[in-house]
């Protein structure tokens, strides 16, 4: 074996991945800067869809069996955040889709590093964007009259677990690319968002909702995620709630990470 | 890495190396009719520099996708730098550089990002990683667009970046695949000395190509590959001399032909006449020019035209499979050609 080639320590190599990850973390960050097309889903979209639900639906509040809340704004921004990170997902599919497409992921396969550091390097842009979303939402939402009603723990909880759901579904997203390896079929899956999102407790509590949306939505990991996310903006805040939030994010970041490992051993077995 | 660290290297291991590039029945299959690669050897020494050369869909690409790690072999084995490019696969990218076919650079990053991301994947140390990455954009002409992103480089550019990266960490064996196809003549030279240097500096190199000018003018030896089998090996001279001699064709004024025909026939072969071209074998090859000019001058011949034509890789290509070399009567226009892309099951 040459000098060259010989395998640094466990933990040099730990570091060396650790830099990696950031690394790459770093560049995905600024590839969704650089082409404002990914951006604009993450923020620009469920920003209007806020602003219009918001503006269009606010009466809502009135209706019996409506959770009661501050303002229908603080029971929509649950929903804006998830929209958003699941949309993060999707551009996070697309960008690794557009990189599996122009053969960047083979520069990256044919480096010294451990196969899920490029994943991870993803990931850890997806939770950027997420924090970058719930910053966002959080200022816009303080700015037109909505309330953190478990105070600034609460506003950690939102942002810890809009980071960690921005991650899940940047699982998610690295799954369809490393399946289907085709920017359009990740595209494709935009609309399916909303039609997840439909089918939960994101929008409209689901105690309201008819059948059989409203079982779809008892059976949703997403309406978990949701009422976590909501619970310190309407209430105060609850352990078994988070625990909800948390345990949705989990089945949705397992199902990806398990498509996940299938996608890249694919890639790796059929490049 | 170069030649004294390269010998550095060699002499802590408890075995020789014997070549850099060692492959043993090399097989890639992808279902049961399409068969990429067929059970192909070859061997290359350090310090080497061989052209893999075939037509579209021969099975350049596969192989070397295999070589580096980037598609396990369905059959056979093959060993880089001294590792199974199977069981040893981090050894094998430690010690390899790689630029592919379609010169895999983010068009939303900058070359100096590029570099610096590359550097981080070898684990350079920052410090490192920078100063050879400035160093290298440096060596390939690209300080001065450094900072631009490269969407807006052009495919010389492109490919100069591409060889950059591929040595930001001093690799021993380096690999690249068709890395002048699409290029102009100028950007294509300095793709050639470039490597040249490379080698020079002690870099052993495997490059693909469908240019048989390329193949002939960078490498040592030249393997011809065909609907992926090994159709020939060796130097760009032996092989050239496998398939026949240098031969001259002379055009003499009317009526002189017999006489000249006759004199030709003293100093080599005599070949049947072509388009009113007389023409014979040359076993000295060029040193027998000047004396048949000469000689013909003597007899009072008068040559209207003369041509020494000696054998080309795509006669040897012929030879072996029958056929032109996919683009040979465009060599001397490469730049005219379409970027092509060979496909994966190739």
């Amino acid at each position: 074996m040459s000098a060259a080639a010989a395998a640094p320590p466990l933990g040099a190599r730990m570091a060396g991945e650790a830099r990696v990850v950031a690394a790459l973390g770093r560049r995905s960050v600024r590839q969704a800067f650089r082409r404002p097309q990914f951006l604009a889903p993450i923020i620009v979209f469920p920003t209007l869809f806020l602003a219009v639900n918001t503006g269009g639906a606010g009466r809502a509040v009135d209706l019996p069996q409506f959770p009661p809340v501050h303002g229908f704004l603080d029971f929509q921004l649950a929903g804006a955040m998830l929209q958003s990170t699941m949309l993060a997902g999707v551009s996070a599919a697309i960008s690794l889709a557009l990189d599996i497409q122009i053969g960047f992921v083979d520069r990256l396969v044919a480096a010294p590093i451990a196969r899920a550091s490029f994943v991870l390097g993803r990931l850890v842009a997806t939770g950027v964007l997420g924090l970058i979303s719930v910053l966002w939402f959080l200022t816009i939402g303080l700015i037109f009259g909505a309330h953190i009603a478990a105070g600034v723990a609460g506003f950690v909880v939102v942002l810890v677990l809009v980071t960690l759901n921005a991650i899940a579904w940047g699982t998610i997203g690295a799954a369809l690319a490393l399946n289907t390896g085709s920017p359009s079929v990740a595209q494709g899956v935009f609309p399916i968002v909303f039609v997840i999102l439909f089918l939960s407790s994101a929008f409209f509590p689901e105690g309201l909702l008819l059948e059989p949306a409203k079982t779809i939505a008892n059976w949703n990991p997403m309406s978990l995620i949701a009422d976590g996310l909501r619970d310190p903006i309407i209430s105060d805040l609850s352990l078994d709630k988070t625990l909800e939030g948390l345990a949705g994010i989990a089945i949705v970041a397992s199902i990806g990470a398990i498509l996940c490992a299938r996608g890249v051993n694919k890639k790796l077995r059929s490049a | 890495m170069t030649p004294r660290t390269w010998a550095a290297a060699r002499d802590r291991l408890a075995f020789p190396l014997v070549a850099a590039i060692e492959v043993r029945g090399l097989e890639r299959r992808y279902s049961d009719e399409v068969l990429a690669v067929a059970g192909i050897d070859l061997e290359v020494s350090e310090g080497e520099i061989y052209a893999f050369l075939g037509p579209n869909g021969a099975g350049k690409t596969t192989t070397v996708r295999m070589l580096v790690t980037l598609l396990q072999p369905t059959g056979g084995t093959a060993r880089v730098a001294g590792f199974d490019v199977v069981r040893e696969a981090p050894s094998v990218r430690r010690s390899i550089g790689v630029a592919l076919q379609e010169a895999a650079l983010d068009p939303l990053m900058t070359g100096r990002e590029l570099m610096r991301l590359q550097g981080t994947l070898h684990g350079l140390p920052s410090d490192e990683g920078r100063r050879r990455g400035d160093a290298l954009l440096e060596r390939v002409g690209l300080s001065l667009a450094a900072d631009r992103r490269v969407g807006t480089y052009s495919g010389g550019m492109r490919r100069r970046l591409d060889l950059a990266t591929a040595l930001v960490h001093d690799p021993t064996v380096l690999f690249l695949d068709e890395p002048t196809t699409g290029l102009d003549p100028v950007s294509r030279i300095a793709i050639w000395d470039e490597v040249r240097r490379l080698n020079d500096d002690g870099t052993t190199v495997f490059l693909t190509t469908q240019y048989l000018e390329e193949a002939d003018h960078l490498a040592d030896r030249v393997g011809i590959i065909d609907n992926g089998k090994m159709a020939a090996e060796g130097t760009p001279g032996e092989l050239k001399s496998q398939v026949g001699i240098a031969h001259l064709e002379v055009v003499i004024a009317a009526g002189e032909s017999a006489k000249a025909g006759e004199i030709l026939e003293r100093f080599g072969v005599p070949m049947p006449a072509r388009d009113g071209r007389l023409m014979v074998g040359l076993p000295r090859g060029a040193a027998d020019v000047a004396p048949i000019v000469r000689a013909l001058d003597e007899a009072g011949c008068a040559v209207e035209a003369l041509e020494l034509v000696q054998p080309t890789l795509d006669d040897v290509f012929v030879e072996k499979t029958g056929r032109h070399l996919e683009g040979a009567a465009d060599q001397q226009h490469p730049e005219q050609q379409p970027a092509v892309e060979e496909p994966v099951s190739g």
